[in-house]
């Protein structure tokens, strides 16, 4: 077998370089162990910490990213993991695809650090251009887009609304309203219960009084937009009563969802939809670990909490109390964030027949049947079949039709035939042959 | 947006974007909302602005489905959407 540069072999191979993958990486590298992170981003720091352009990131994230790059950790971006598997040797192999290249990196363990995504639920005109995620926005704002004096509305649910708001409305954005579905008295509820955390609720009063001139509806949501070529106006209501906004741009997402592709496809357990791990962040397969929102959203700090705990684990040192402590506090904290704000049925509901819910294969409400299994819908219709594989349809039918999640199997996201021929020419060794 | 700005080509048309800008915010900015056309003919842009929804797939330097949203302007870059809606 021939090595190069994107043929690597180590002692742990970590995907993601979000904060969990970062944390990970550190603890595996300062261990003196080998070890790759792959990572389909720009560069280190995942969503959370991604950059705005021409500024720096945030100084954890710096101070973090600074440790890393002080090891002999080998991070490779742009780099996206489509498959992974154990060989007869018990040896995993990931295979990725960078740039149209091949690239194999084969580890005695494995750390999953693949994140979470945002939670889209289809309702009349989300397909139309100008329409996106909360996140999305946020990550687009950040990688350059100009909303400056752009009419803009955010709408959905989470503790992302008010930091994406906040840097809306400080981009020169003319945000007209931030609607969160949770019921009033749930968010108030939860607020309430934040004065354990003295930093998060300023933090919180913070983001709001960045955007005070904007209306933050609690209990409000939107059912439907329109618009020809791109989106126009938002229909905005409570339940009671509905209002139309013109809008230049209508961001709506529902919350995250745990990526757990690549660790149901090496067989890793799952509980509703979060991937199992023990107190070493283990996953039910010998060696492989996961950290960060794959095993439950928590947001950053648990994040870097299990980062470290798996990266300590996958070298074999034991994980100190306090770090075993601020999981546990964290995970408690995070279950409060869960119930204030869990989705209303409205907002499921908000298809109509003919709305399209797989996006990349442009399948509508009217062609699935709630019977089915998203196998069935699949086989039927080429429901999550399409370049998404289903990462977007897959949550929103999940919550609309009640269907699990299907099997995976490799690649788990579309790779360029470069990449599977030239992944063959670095990794075969031909058999048998003369 | 203040910034240094390069040259890219997109849809045979020479346009002057903000130099480090992913693709997907170069096209947004120039008022390109439809960067591919659905299986029905729908106009679709950028979602999850992370690589996940791959509505934003447009062709770079003659490499088609490439994700918008992960790639970075570079000067002389070309750039096919799936039709183009001007400001």
């Amino acid at each position: 077998m021939r090595s190069s540069e994107n043929n690597l072999s180590c002692d742990v191979a970590i995907v993601g370089a979000g904060p969990a993958g970062i944390a990970a990486a550190c603890r595996v590298a300062e261990a003196g162990r080998s070890v790759v992170v792959l990572d389909e981003g720009l560069g280190p720091g995942g969503q959370i910490w991604r950059p705005k352009l021409g500024a720096l990131q945030p100084r954890v994230a710096r101070q973090w990213i600074a440790r890393l790059q002080a090891t002999r950790a080998i991070v490779r971006e742009s780099t996206s993991v489509y498959d992974v598997a154990r060989e007869a040797d018990g040896q995993f192999v990931l295979r990725a695809e960078a740039a149209g290249s091949a690239v194999a990196v084969r580890a005695a363990n494995i750390i999953l650090a693949t994140g979470a995504r945002e939670r889209f639920l289809p309702f009349p005109g989300w397909t139309l251009p100008n329409v996106m995620g909360i996140g999305g926005a946020q990550a687009l704002l950040k990688s350059g887009m100009d909303v400056a004096g752009r009419r803009v509305v955010i709408a959905g649910s989470g503790p992302l609304l008010l930091p994406v708001a906040a840097s809306f409305a400080s981009a020169g954005a003319k945000l007209l309203l931030v609607a969160e579905q949770a019921p009033a008295a749930r968010v108030r509820r939860f607020a309430a219960a934040l004065w354990r955390r003295p930093a998060t609720l300023l933090q919180a009063a913070t983001l709001r009084s960045a955007f005070l001139r904007t209306r933050y509806a609690l209990g409000t949501w939107v059912s439907s937009a329109g618009g020809e070529d791109a989106v126009r106006d938002a229909v905005v209501t409570n339940g009671r009563t509905s209002e139309t906004i013109q809008c230049d741009l209508l961001c709506v997402a529902f919350g995250l969802v745990p990526n757990t592709r690549l660790a149901r496809l090496i067989g890793c357990d799952t509980h509703h939809g979060t991937v199992h791990v023990d107190e070493t962040q283990e996953t039910s397969v010998r060696n492989v670990y996961c950290a960060g929102e794959p095993t439950g959203v928590a947001g950053v700090d648990m994040a870097l909490v299990e980062g470290e705990i798996a990266g300590l684990a996958a070298v074999g040192l034991s994980v100190p109390q306090r770090l075993a402590s601020l999981r546990a506090s964290l995970a408690r904290e995070m279950r409060a964030l869960d119930v204030a704000f869990a989705l209303r049925p409205e907002v499921t509901s908000l298809a109509r027949p003919d709305t399209i819910v797989c996006r990349c294969e442009d399948v509508r409400l009217r062609d699935l049947d709630s019977r089915w299994t998203s196998r069935q819908a699949k086989l039927y219709t080429r429901a999550g079949m399409g370049p998404c594989q289903g990462r977007v349809c897959g949550a929103a039918l999940e919550s609309i039709m009640g269907w699990g999640p299907d099997s995976v199997r490799p690649p788990v996201q579309p790779a360029r035939l470069d990449a599977f021929l030239s992944d063959y020419q670095i990794t075969s060794t031909p058999e048998g042959m003369v | 947006m203040k910034g240094r700005r390069i040259d890219i080509i997109v849809n045979g048309k020479p346009m002057s974007v903000l130099s480090g800008a992913t693709v997907a915010a170069a096209l947004l900015n120039e008022g390109a909302y439809r960067f591919r056309e659905s299986v029905v003919g729908e106009g679709r842009g950028p979602v999850c602005g992370m690589g996940i929804c791959y509505e934003c797939r447009v062709t770079i330097n003659d490499v088609p489905q490439q994700r918008a949203c992960l790639s970075v302007v570079e000067h002389g870059m070309r750039i096919e959407t799936g039709a183009l809606v001007a400001k």
